[in-house]
């Protein structure tokens, strides 16, 4: 019982020093207001990346519509405070709920069958949500684009600091209510419907309704993370959201491995800064960086950490218990 | 004692223009362990899906008296929702989950009663806690009566063949069965594992009181420990009664075992 409450509190720290610290490196200019966005932009990728773990990997249903999300959360989060003048974070969830309708919607045809119906079920849907959003030109200002999102602060020259820490703050509970509910039974039945979908229905797991659940979550967290984007851009335009930013999403969950979120996370950093990194090539970025990722592939097939995941805690842990043992040792040799 | 526990009322099942399972007639008391036996594609397991949901008959009537004592008919009801009334099953292609731990496998069938809500397991309330410890000393425990629970932490697929099958038997007995139907449980087994999974099946009928429904090939497993069979052939029952009988029955030794065949090998 000591053992988890240590575990728990070392945990609380590590996640205030992750935001914290970057946080005030960006503020005292020691990182610089480049790189904060792209460790902002990367937090992003991390949060709907995650939720599509949660379904492609985790669940094991395929979805290839996440930029589709992404968009909903996006546009809905910015009508909602540009034309209502709702406070943003009221708008943030807003825009979370709006999408998990959209998911549950969507997902309530298709998670009945079993086989990769929903990747291209969601496929159509991303397409159809982009071209929906050129259409409405009244509400999301068409192919022009959306101008002028308000940002998450009226300090033009606080924003950077406060997008990052807005973000990565989400990112930290995303990922530990994820983590926490993974660890539970209801984790458990939703892994067993990917293991094999007959022998968990048939040991008491109702597939479909957790596969509803898993895909209106995961829907949900993208709107969320289309959410943060808006107001840390400040302009939409639909053809930010197409297929390929779905793949993109889809390349940071396979490099990091499908069914490890921490993995998810590297990954989303890892490749958002290359992505920024390999600019200095021009036009060659677009063939090193597929380049890098065949070569990632080629070495580690199941991705970055395959399955498992990386605990910070359970990693101390052992540093501190082997460092025990060692001084353990050399007292013994000492004698 | 007079009210079957399960209750078949001719059931067929069609797919396209093959009739699997004609008229199937069956009735299973509380507490007896009957076989199911018949050759290759006769439609044993056909038989089994349609008792645990995974296939919706085509006709007729399945009736199972629940744990409240209420007799319902169940057919065409999902495969979960049987599992929660008490109908718990094994497959013949053993179908464990095998990239998760032995004790994982164990818990997701304790998944059904589980006592804590999703926002509970986020926040890690203190039902959470408790409702974890107590899944997982009854997993252990039940592992401990199969002698696995030393394995519990390793991944499914890496046990050997025999305490797979085992550990499918624990994952089924884990979701609290009244009955239990069991595909094909010597499969691939040589002769002392089968005589080990015979003296298991009776201790898992007397420890849990299940009744037990079992398809099986192995002669010597079925005539040892079965108290009645019911014989299959080209999806209709060509024979039914005691192993003695069925022995002898002239119809079950063409159809079965084969022309020259002997039954006391």
């Amino acid at each position: 019982m000591e053992h988890k409450r240590r575990n728990s509190i070392l945990l609380a720290i590590i996640a205030i020093a992750v935001v914290v610290i970057p946080t005030t490196l960006i503020k005292i200019e020691v990182i610089d207001e480049y790189t904060a966005q792209i460790l902002t932009l990367a937090g992003i990728n991390a949060i709907i990346a995650i939720s599509l773990n949660l379904i492609s990997g985790i669940t094991g249903q395929l979805a290839l519509g996440h930029a589709g999300f992404m968009a909903i959360g996006a546009y809905t989060t910015s009508s909602l405070t540009m034309q209502l003048g709702l406070p943003l974070p009221l708008a943030i969830i807003a825009g979370g709920f709006m999408t998990a309708v959209f998911g549950f919607v969507i997902g309530f045809p298709t998670l009945k069958l079993s086989g990769d119906y929903l990747a291209i079920v969601t496929l159509g849907f991303g397409e159809i949500i982009r071209v929906v959003l050129i259409n409405m030109k009244g509400v999301t200002g068409g192919a022009a684009g959306l101008k002028g999102v308000p940002g998450f602060t009226a300090d033009i020259l606080a924003q950077p600091v406060v997008s990052f820490a807005v973000v990565t703050a989400t990112l930290v509970l995303v990922l530990a209510g994820i983590t926490n509910f993974l660890l539970s039974s209801y984790g458990r039945a939703i892994i067993s419907i990917r293991e094999d979908e007959i022998a968990a229905a048939s040991n008491g797991i109702p597939v479909f309704f957790y596969k509803m659940f898993s895909f209106t979550i995961s829907a949900f967290l993208a709107g969320i993370a289309g959410g943060l984007y808006a107001p840390f851009f400040g302009y939409l335009n639909p053809t930010m959201f197409t297929f390929l930013k779905s793949v993109d999403f889809l390349i940071i969950v396979v490099l990091g491995g499908m069914g490890s979120i921490t993995g998810t996370i590297i990954a989303s950093y890892v490749l958002t800064y290359l992505q920024e990194f390999l600019r200095f090539l021009k036009d060659y970025r677009l063939v090193i960086y597929p380049f890098i990722l065949i070569f990632i592939m080629l070495f580690r097939p199941k991705g970055l950490l395959g399955r498992s995941e990386l605990s910070l805690v359970g990693l101390l842990n052992r540093i501190l218990q082997s460092r025990a043992v060692k001084t353990k040792d050399d007292k013994e040799a000492r004698r | 004692m007079s009210e079957p526990m399960l209750n078949v009322e001719s059931i067929s099942i069609v797919f396209g223009g093959l009739k699997a399972v004609s008229n199937f007639d069956f009735k299973i008391y509380e507490g007896e362990l009957v076989g199911l036996i018949g050759p290759n594609g006769a439609g044993k397991t056909t038989v089994f899906n349609m008792l645990s949901g995974i296939y919706n008959p085509t006709e007729g009537k399945i009736q199972f008296r629940e744990p409240d004592g209420i007799t319902r008919s169940i057919e065409g009801k999902a495969p979960h929702v049987l599992a929660k009334a008490g109908i718990a099953r094994t497959f013949q292609n053993i179908r464990l989950f095998k990239d998760l731990s032995v004790l994982d496998n164990v818990r997701i069938a304790m998944h059904n009663r589980i006592a804590y809500t999703p926002l509970g397991a986020v926040f890690r309330t203190k039902a959470y806690y408790q409702e974890e410890v107590r899944i997982k000393t009854k997993a252990m425990e039940l592992l401990g009566l199969f002698n696995i629970d030393s394995k519990s932490e390793e991944l499914a697929q890496n046990l050997p063949y025999g305490e797979q099958r085992k550990l499918e038997i624990v994952r089924a007995l884990a979701g609290n069965p009244r009955l239990l139907l069991l595909d094909e449980p010597a499969a691939g087994m040589n002769t002392q594992e089968t005589k080990n999974l015979m003296e298991l099946i009776s201790f898992i009928r007397k420890r849990f009181s299940v009744t037990i429904l079992l398809i099986e090939h192995d002669m010597n497993l079925v005539m040892g420990i079965c108290e009645r069979l019911v014989v299959l052939d080209y999806g209709k029952i060509i024979a039914e009664g005691l192993p003695e009988e069925i022995k002898r029955n002239p119809s079950v030794i063409k159809a079965y075992l084969g022309e020259e065949a002997t039954i006391d090998a």
